[in-house]
């Protein structure tokens, strides 16, 4: 990030690939969503600006801090997670359009940065003194710890097959070099993990026990109402449209030519499928399935990734 | 502080009502967690209060079937079947054999569609829409059978006393046949989803367990008593309609969890499809009525095997031309009591599943209390006490 000033930054960071950006792309794959959804369950779905009308009747009511709660903390949550989708839309963009151009150990700070939106999604629930929201917000930490062990040993695999880069610049370029790392056993696996992290982090079935409608009454967000939920839902937005870009990113040789696309729409479709396909998990059994059974590949790829496989 | 005050202090309560979030019904349901797990449950009943058993006297045994029909939109035609039978009882008449085959061929497309309505309810309740969009999707051919017999979709206004308002005409019976085919075929598909996928198997097995003793103890009715490995079923022991002369299996499972709750729900389903087949080929012909002149003074019993367990009712009747007294008892009354037992022990996740398991129909249930001001006018004491003053009077009155 060498030669950001001034009014170049701001826009970067509010207009093309911050915040506007990704928010309208973010709004868009939301739209995908619900029509995939809409199209495996046999019904027609909304039109593509739904998303968007959502949105705006979000902003246009009111918000509402319920009595008891801390309300700095219960406002200021969803602008944290939110700020950190900003600010990952950039890094991730700028990694991908210009290598040379990133920082070392941005790895480090985008991994960082995706664990954000969970901690502002358990502050502002913990904040809010609904007890379904403290359900939802220990079912969310849980989670948590539950996916991010598996999804740290696989974004090693790269750093592995990279040499130890924790350069997201110096990955992207060793894979237009030598080939994206997804083609071999341990990539496989690797992306695979994301993949579920993926679902876990998003919220999306079988891992949405936190918002589980049917259960807590969508927990985690019972008492946002008007901002503050179109925030949470601009950062699940925009979430959408950064965890597939990373896992390109990571795995799948970056937005090195227009093929990106497809791929990334094929992620998309998947991460659809998969949310359409399965029943919730049990907030136990969630945890068990990311610590013994990924936890147990996430090392078995980590070692087939130093064995060069 | 000893270590029963400090798990009573880290106990807080789940509320589930008391307007379900999901089943869009007056219930609550007060779940007391410590963390996730659920150690208790209070069930709330009686926020609705619509007074059908005290209607029922005031209407002639012709309109009383179309009261009983609206008690439920889901068994719109188990209640109807069960108070034909306590008139026909109190009455001593049989209807025609016609009416009787044509009665069982309602009854069990009644069942079809209300189990694919539970198949979807509970795919909702585990998160999995998919499985809720498509198993009402195939509900919408039972649906359509319906409205070619009856003219409606649901509340079929069928049962007369004596026997069926409207006939099956011959043209009929293939479309019906057809209908039966694409819903087994569809059916079967829905049980290999549910029961092969993996995910789906983790949520449903072990988890709400009824044993056989709990379920005797409570009473419990129906697929809720059936997957617990209670043989009850009013149709085989209670034969009424043309059960007895069709062949059919009833569907016993012993594990009494969910997951045979499902297993017991969606094969009872195949054996519907099996009884209307069979009935169909055996439609004897003949009238579809029989007269009934008079109704003595007595009393009768109509009991029949709803979706979701045994209906009962019981008319009393004077010699005139309305009930003295007509007694409603719905599945769900017991079935929902048995929640108590099943839910302790599990999550909150397990809770909810468990609690939709028994496939309640609170507009069954609910049809006695009373609310003013925000507080309940009679108790359920107060009614126990209303109840007993009740029947000391009649019995003052007409002697036992």
């Amino acid at each position: 990030m060498i030669g950001w000033s001034g009014w170049g930054l701001a826009f970067k960071f509010i207009v093309f690939p911050g915040f506007l950006f990704s928010v309208v792309v973010g709004l868009v794959l939301t739209w995908v969503d619900r029509f995939v959804s809409a199209r495996v369950q046999w019904r027609k779905g909304p039109p593509f600006y739904q998303p968007f009308a959502d949105l705006l009747k979000l902003l246009l009511k009111q918000t509402i801090v319920p009595k008891g709660a801390s309300k700095t903390i219960f406002l200021c949550a969803p602008i944290l997670g939110m700020a950190s989708m900003c600010i990952t839309s950039v890094l991730l963009f700028y990694v991908n359009f210009n290598p040379q151009g990133s920082f070392v150990g941005d790895l480090i700070v985008l991994v960082y940065l995706f664990a954000l939106p969970p901690l502002a999604i358990i502050i502002g629930a913990s904040a809010s003194r609904n007890p379904l929201s403290a359900v939802g917000a220990s079912r969310e930490m849980t989670l948590y710890f539950g996916y991010e062990l598996p999804f740290l040993l696989a974004i090693l695999v790269p750093v592995i097959k990279s040499g130890g880069a924790i350069r997201l610049g110096d990955l992207v370029t060793a894979q237009q070099a030598g080939g994206p790392f997804l083609y071999s056993v341990s990539g496989v696996i690797g992306a695979l993990i994301v993949l579920a992290s993926i679902q876990a982090k998003l919220g999306y079935v079988p891992f949405d026990m936190a918002e589980a409608e049917q259960e807590i009454m969508s927990g985690v967000f019972i008492e946002y109402s008007g901002v503050g939920l179109a925030m949470f839902k601009l950062m699940k937005a925009m979430m959408l449209f950064l965890l597939p870009l990373f896992l390109i990113t990571m795995f799948w040789g970056g937005f090195a030519d227009w093929w990106a696309i497809p791929k990334f729409l094929l992620i998309v479709v998947l991460i659809i499928l998969i949310k359409n396909t399965n029943p919730r998990f049990r907030i136990d059994q969630a945890l068990k399935f990311f610590w013994f059974l990924l936890g147990g590949f996430g090392i078995l790829a980590v070692i087939l990734a130093f064995s060069n496989l | 502080m000893s270590e029963e005050q400090k798990s009573t202090k880290s106990r807080r309560i789940v509320p589930i009502g008391p307007y379900h979030p999901l089943q869009e019904e007056p219930e609550f349901f007060k779940l007391i967690v410590e963390g996730e797990k659920v150690v208790d449950l209070e069930i709330n009943l009686g926020y609705n209060h619509r007074g059908h058993e005290f209607i029922s006297p005031e209407l002639t045994y012709d309109q009383v079937p179309f009261l009983v029909e609206r008690i439920c939109g889901i068994c719109s035609n188990s209640h109807p079947f069960a108070t034909v039978l306590a008139i026909e009882d109190c009455a001593g008449i049989k209807p025609p054999a016609r009416a009787d085959y044509i009665r069982t061929v309602i009854q069990e497309l009644e069942r079809i569609h209300s189990h694919l309505l539970w198949l979807g309810l509970a795919g909702h309740f585990v998160g999995y829409n998919t499985v809720w969009m498509w198993a009402w999707k195939y509900r919408e051919y039972v649906l359509q059978v319906f409205e070619m017999i009856t003219g409606n979709r649901n509340h079929y206004a069928m049962n007369k006393p004596g026997g069926v308002r409207r006939d099956i005409t011959r043209e009929q019976i293939p479309e019906i046949e057809k209908a039966m085919d694409v819903v087994e075929k569809k059916v079967w598909m829905l049980t290999n989803a549910v029961l092969d996928d993996p995910v789906m198997r983790a949520r449903l097995e072990g988890v709400g367990i009824l044993t056989k003793e709990q379920a005797i103890a409570y009473a419990t009715t129906g697929p809720t008593s059936r997957a617990s490995g209670v043989p009850w079923d009013v149709r085989r022991d209670e034969p009424h309609a043309a059960y007895d002369l069709v062949p059919w299996d009833v569907i016993v499972f012993p594990e009494g969890d969910v997951l045979a709750k499902t297993k017991v729900r969606l094969l009872e389903m195949i054996e519907s499809v099996r009884i209307i087949r069979e009935c169909l080929k055996a439609l004897p012909d003949g009238p579809i009525q029989a007269r009934i002149d008079e109704i003595p003074p007595g009393e009768g019993i109509g009991r029949t095997e709803a979706p979701r367990g045994e209906v009962f009712h019981y008319i009393r009747s004077d010699g005139s031309n309305r009930p003295l007294r007509h007694k409603i008892r719905a599945p769900s009354f017991m079935n929902i009591a048995s929640n108590v037992v099943a839910v302790r022990g599990g999550s909150i996740a397990d809770a909810a599943l468990t609690l939709a398991a028994v496939d309640p129909c609170y507009c069954c249930t609910e049809r006695m209390a009373a609310f003013e001001d925000g507080k309940q006018k009679f108790t359920w004491q107060e009614l126990l006490r209303l109840s007993w003053q009740k029947t000391e009077r009649l019995k003052e009155k007409y002697g036992k």
